[in-house]
């Protein structure tokens, strides 16, 4: 069961590295959780306290089988059930892009974790960049699969952008996870051309204190 | 026998309150007693006694919640669908019990009952209750089978009033709960269509204020049934089930007969109640729902009323259910996170309106099974 899992992680980079960086025995919320696969290894690899929100019927019933506790609700709705740091992690999975206001999220993400985990994909990607400027189409690839009219992405963002505005946001970025389909090294070095999807590991920044 | 059937039950007895100590104590002020509870069981109680699950009822249900009380029963229990060897809530896994409400009409004691002090009908000298009464007295037969804490407690609509009432008043008996198509407190509304009902049945003049035999009141009573299943569903399914569609006629009748579908169906909804159900315990039934509110005794405060429910719980509610509104439920959910409960809720899409929690078996079925699974998962793991 868990291999299995663990074999679907790799097939989704970022669940892997959500994983490697959860503390052992946390607390956290995994906003979008779709069918509970990131809760069921965090469960069963670190003991960490979940709850799951999904704003699908067919995803609930799915997380629930995978053993976790889920709200149903549409993220668009904002945070306001939950108080000021009741999580230590608040995660959001290839989701920000698809929210009305993801300002707004990033924000309230902040306020009810000690720390937010984004992956984010990447509009700056050289592939995408590619398409538009050479065939002048809106891009479609692997993590953006759609096409512009039916794309539930309506926010779509560069690595770039999303920096900028945690900045605006006052969010500080305590550690970030580019993944490519290039060279290690480069997607490292340039993660807004090279990396198609970003883990950020972010939290509020608290002024005054280093 | 039926497929995944339990087969045929038996239903069993427990009374208690025969000496003074032992009587219940009501919310009312009163003490109470003799009460017998009525109830039927399922599958095996483990050796440790960690596998029962208990299933609270509606307003109009009873004990008999699945299989068959004889060879020629041409319906199974209410819920026959999602507990069975095999099924949703599975007998072969779990020892499940379910007892007719006190006030009840179907084998627990209740005002048609007879008070052993007078020999007759206690009639409308049965004192009021509440829901919290009901759970008190399941509490009592929980002791009698042996049980120091429900695996799982589940109801829908009334019965989950229930489960709310257990995991408040007793919350060391309960392992995990899960209310479904219900509410925390009954709104104006809902007290509004109780009082119209229960005006139907004492404006019936063969109620006799409560005190009678040969002749019931059939109409007051059928009239409350019929009101009360108009807000069992849908204006959606209404729609969906009978259309403006005419029963048994090509053209409008210009009289007032009835030459709709739906009106016909309602005319036998509340014929059918009459030969089932007791007109002085719709009654006291629905005055205890009126009564109740979980976050009375918190002065209003809601998430302080369920502060000591720390089990892993369960809200479902659905999303044409109209009588106890998604909204509801989701009020339920807010409060139990601000207390940090482990809580799971689900707002199942149904256009059956409150009907559909006997209605939407995959659906909720699914939830049952696997968040009863985890519970036990946990429990066996200590």
């Amino acid at each position: 069961m868990v291999d299995q899992l663990l074999e679907d992680a790799s097939v989704r980079p970022d669940l892997k590295v959500i994983l490697d960086l959860v503390a052992e025995s946390s607390s956290l919320l995994d906003l979008g959780c779709g069918d509970g696969a990131l809760i069921r290894l965090l469960q069963i690899e670190k003991k960490v306290n979940t709850l799951g929100v999904e704003g699908s019927q067919e995803m609930i019933l799915k997380a629930v089988a995978n053993g976790a506790s889920v709200i149903h609700k549409d993220l668009n709705g904002g945070l306001s059930e939950f108080a000021d740091n009741s999580f230590d992690y608040v995660v959001l999975s290839h989701t920000l892009q698809a929210v009305n206001r993801p300002d707004e999220l990033l924000r309230e993400m902040v306020r009810v974790g000690e720390m937010g985990i984004i992956s984010f994909v990447n509009m700056g990607y050289i592939k995408a960049r590619l398409q538009l400027m050479l065939n002048g189409r809106m891009p479609v690839t692997k993590t953006l699969p759609y096409r512009w009219y039916d794309t539930p992405n309506i926010h779509l963002g560069t690595i770039s952008d999303f920096k900028s505005l945690c900045d605006k946001l006052n969010i500080k970025i305590l550690r970030q996870f580019p993944f490519g389909r290039r060279s290690f090294f480069l997607t490292r070095l340039f993660p807004n051309l090279f990396a198609s999807t970003c883990v950020f590991l972010v939290s509020k920044n608290k002024r005054g204190v280093l | 026998m039926v497929r995944n059937s339990v087969g045929i039950v038996t239903p069993q007895n427990y009374t208690f309150g025969e000496t003074e100590e032992d009587k219940l104590d009501l919310d009312c002020g009163k003490k109470f007693g003799p009460i017998n509870i009525c109830y039927e069981t399922y599958g095996e109680l483990n050796e440790d006694a960690t596998n029962a699950v208990l299933v609270t009822h509606a307003l109009s249900g009873n004990a008999h919640v699945a299989g068959y009380n004889s060879e020629d029963d041409a319906k199974p229990g209410w819920w026959d669908d999602m507990i069975g060897p095999g099924k949703h809530i599975d007998t072969d896994k779990y020892f499940v019990v379910c007892s007719n409400t006190i006030g009840g009409c179907s084998g627990s004691t209740g005002p048609r009952s007879i008070n052993p002090e007078t020999g007759n009908r206690y009639n409308m000298d049965f004192p009021v209750i509440t829901i919290a009464d009901m759970v008190r007295a399941q509490y009592r037969l929980m002791k009698h089978l042996g049980i120091d804490c429900w695996l799982s407690i589940v109801g829908g609509s009334m019965g989950g009033m229930q489960v709310f009432e257990w995991c408040v008043l007793f919350p060391e008996c309960v392992n995990s709960a899960c209310a479904i198509a219900t509410t925390s407190r009954i709104s104006p509304q809902g007290i509004a269509f109780n009082w119209v009902g229960r005006e139907a049945i004492m404006s019936d003049p063969n109620w006799n204020n409560g005190d009678y035999e040969d002749e019931v009141p059939e109409r007051g009573l059928s009239t409350a049934r019929m009101l009360a299943h108009i807000t069992y569903l849908s204006e959606e399914s209404m729609d969906n089930k009978f259309g403006r569609n005419l029963q048994e006629t090509e053209d409008l009748g210009f009289d007032f007969k009835g030459d709709f579908a739906v009106e016909s169906y309602l005319k036998y909804q509340g014929n059918r109640f009459v030969g089932r159900f007791d007109a002085n315990s719709y009654l006291y039934i629905t005055r205890a729902i009126d009564y109740f509110d979980i976050s009375a005794r918190t002065g209003g405060d809601l998430a302080k009323a369920l502060k000591n429910v720390t089990m892993p719980f369960m809200m479902v509610s659905f999303t044409s259910d109209w009588l106890f509104p998604p909204s509801q439920s989701q009020d339920v959910v807010k409060a139990m996170l601000k207390n940090g409960t482990n809580i799971t809720y689900c707002n199942i899409e149904s256009s059956y309106g409150h009907d559909a929690f006997l209605l939407e078996v995959e659906a909720l079925g699914n939830l049952l099974r696997n968040f009863i699974r985890n519970v036990y998962t946990e429990v066996r793991n200590g």
